[in-house]
């Protein structure tokens, strides 16, 4: 999803630093700090084109929408967020990487609508293609039935959130498989039905991997997504996208690696879970609260 | 401004709470009948109106076209008033003022679902009053003297404005508002329909920075937008008479004290 290229002189590009403990007046400190004087490294995120020509969506999209959509707001947050992190800590990570850090927890960091914005633009770029449309197979259509009743129920849902996002914002069909950021919250009797396709919205920049769930399909309502072709008939623009415009293909690849990734990580989850169990049982038995040798008890 | 006319358009005036009260009498029920199917109205209740902005909708061109009015007045805010009405009957606020209704609904920063509706129309009233054709330039009397005041030089505010429109991310408004506690002007950018009412401030200017504003005329040049706000459409007319009903409600200049 992201490109670096790197541009130094002399200096060695820096191991990235350990996560979390993160704190933005301390990575303006270190910007000065770490780096020698010589060495100018800039890790440049780029703009990354649509893998269509930008006429090829006409007459749903067309194509002065995705001049000014792709190539002004997508190409400033592009800029804003490189001129925001270069020599931070931010710089060289991943864009998904980014985007987390940045959230931090919900109290976002100035690079963080810059970095989410550039990462759903991406993703919403790829969520589209011309001659899209028409009806999923295969295993995403299976669980869009077995956790929305039907295809049609679902559609209406995601409409729904689409249209009663206020403001400006993004919906969303993720896959969740998330879990608790607790070390024991760990689901005793795990199954694949635990996870499942779920519709949301999110505020302005938000996005759904902040919230830990893996996107599989975004649909834009910022006003300047739609506004030049439905002006303000935002439920028009939410039908044909979802008739005319989205990929389920794209879609379909990313619920198979979203469901990989899940099960690896259900897999992780089971190993520390027997390693821990194994290790309880191997320690000794430990003594405790022995204050004398008597038994007696002490209200005598 | 709304006014909070319960307006009525049918040949029955129905209060919401008696809808289910009303009856005719036996003796004329077939006379009454006879008139009632010919007239053939539909029971509808509105409680807010829409009101025109002061000038007609081509008035503000080139700076903001007509289509742009079309839509924003006539669809969007619309909208809003139509929704708005429509929530009023299923809920507890009949009969309360426009800004009695933000206020409640605001409920101390857990906004009810009237909340985005009534504030929204209020919002674009009174942007709509902001404005005026052959607005811009500079402020007089005692508005220039408190902006100059507060701010230090017209300039200055005229950059803080400028400046606090780009830095707005997403949806939202930019006010210019007379802070009740302060006593003072300050500028304030609130996210989506955030109104500065609920604080308990006077707002004087304001300027609608979702994007259906200026979209069609501006595409993503903010700063165009906003610059010809602040030089061709700001109505200081209206910021003066706002200003004047303020001083009604906070006292601005120093007590006079009399000397014996």
């Amino acid at each position: 999803m992201q490109h670096h290229t790197l541009s130094c002189c002399g200096g060695v590009r820096p191991s990235l630093p350990p996560p979390l403990s993160f704190r933005w007046s301390k990575i303006k400190r270190e910007r000065c700090r770490r780096l020698p004087r010589c060495a100018r490294i800039a890790a440049q995120l780029e703009l990354k084109a649509p893998p269509y020509s930008l006429s090829s969506l006409e007459p749903h999209m067309s194509r002065e929408t995705l001049e000014y959509h792709w190539g002004r707001h997508h190409r400033a947050h592009v800029a804003s967020l490189n001129n925001l992190i270069a020599g931070t800590d931010l710089d060289g990570m991943g864009l998904d990487e980014i985007v987390v850090v940045s959230y931090n927890k919900g109290n976002p960091l100035p690079p963080f609508v810059h970095a989410a914005q550039v990462w759903n633009h991406d993703f919403f770029w790829q969520s589209i293609k011309p001659g899209g449309g028409g009806r999923p197979s295969g295993r995403l259509m299976e669980l869009i039935e077995r956790d929305f009743g039907s295809f049609d129920r679902m559609l209406e849902e995601f409409k729904r959130a689409a249209l009663t996002q206020f403001g400006s914002g993004w919906a969303w069909l993720v896959y969740k498989a998330n879990r608790l950021d607790v070390g024991n919250a760990v689901n005793p009797c795990p199954s694949e039905k635990d996870n499942k396709l779920v519709v949301l919205k999110s505020p302005n920049a938000v996005n759904p991997i902040v919230w830990d769930y893996f996107p599989l399909l975004a649909i834009d309502v910022w006003e300047h997504a739609y506004y030049l072709d439905y002006e303000n008939r935002r439920a028009d623009y939410v039908s044909i996208f979802l008739e005319k415009l989205v990929s389920w293909e794209a879609v379909s690849d990313r619920l198979d690696v979203a469901i990989e990734r899940a099960a690896e990580r259900a897999r992780e989850d089971e190993t520390r879970r027997q390693e821990d169990d194994t290790a309880v049982s191997h320690s000794e038995a430990v003594e405790m609260y022995l204050d004398s040798d008597t038994d007696d008890s002490e209200a005598e | 401004m709304a006014m909070a006319l319960p307006l009525a358009y049918a040949s029955s005036v129905v209060h919401p709470f008696e809808a289910g009260r009303l009856s005719f009498s036996t003796k004329a029920t077939k006379h009454k009948k006879q008139i009632y199917q010919f007239r053939k109205v539909t029971k509808v209740l509105a409680y807010y109106g829409l009101t025109n902005p002061p000038y007609k909708l081509d008035a503000l061109e080139p700076y903001m076209s007509r289509r742009t009015l079309e839509l924003h007045w006539g669809n969007i805010h619309r909208g809003y008033v139509d929704s708005l009405n429509k929530q009023l009957p299923n809920s507890p606020f009949y009969g309360c003022t426009m800004e009695e209704l933000i206020k409640t609904t605001f409920n101390n920063g857990n906004p009810l679902p009237e909340y985005n509706n009534a504030a929204e129309v209020w919002n674009h009233d009174f942007f709509w009053e902001s404005m005026q054709p052959n607005g811009g330039r500079l402020p007089w009397g005692g508005v220039l003297d408190q902006i100059e005041k507060d701010f230090g030089s017209f300039s200055n505010f005229r950059d803080e404005f400028v400046h606090s429109a780009m830095k707005l991310f997403g949806s939202g408004w930019v006010w210019l508002v007379l802070k009740t506690n302060e006593r003072r002007l300050s500028i304030v950018r609130t996210s989506n329909a955030l109104c500065p009412l609920v604080w308990g401030d006077i707002p004087i200017i304001s300027l609608d920075m979702w994007e259906h504003a200026y979209y069609l005329d501006y595409k993503d040049d903010v700063s165009k937008y906003v610059n010809n706000f602040m030089d061709h459409l700001i109505s200081w007319h209206s910021a003066t008479a706002r200003m004047v009903r303020a001083e009604a409600f906070v006292n601005l200049g120093e007590p006079k004290i009399p000397v014996a």
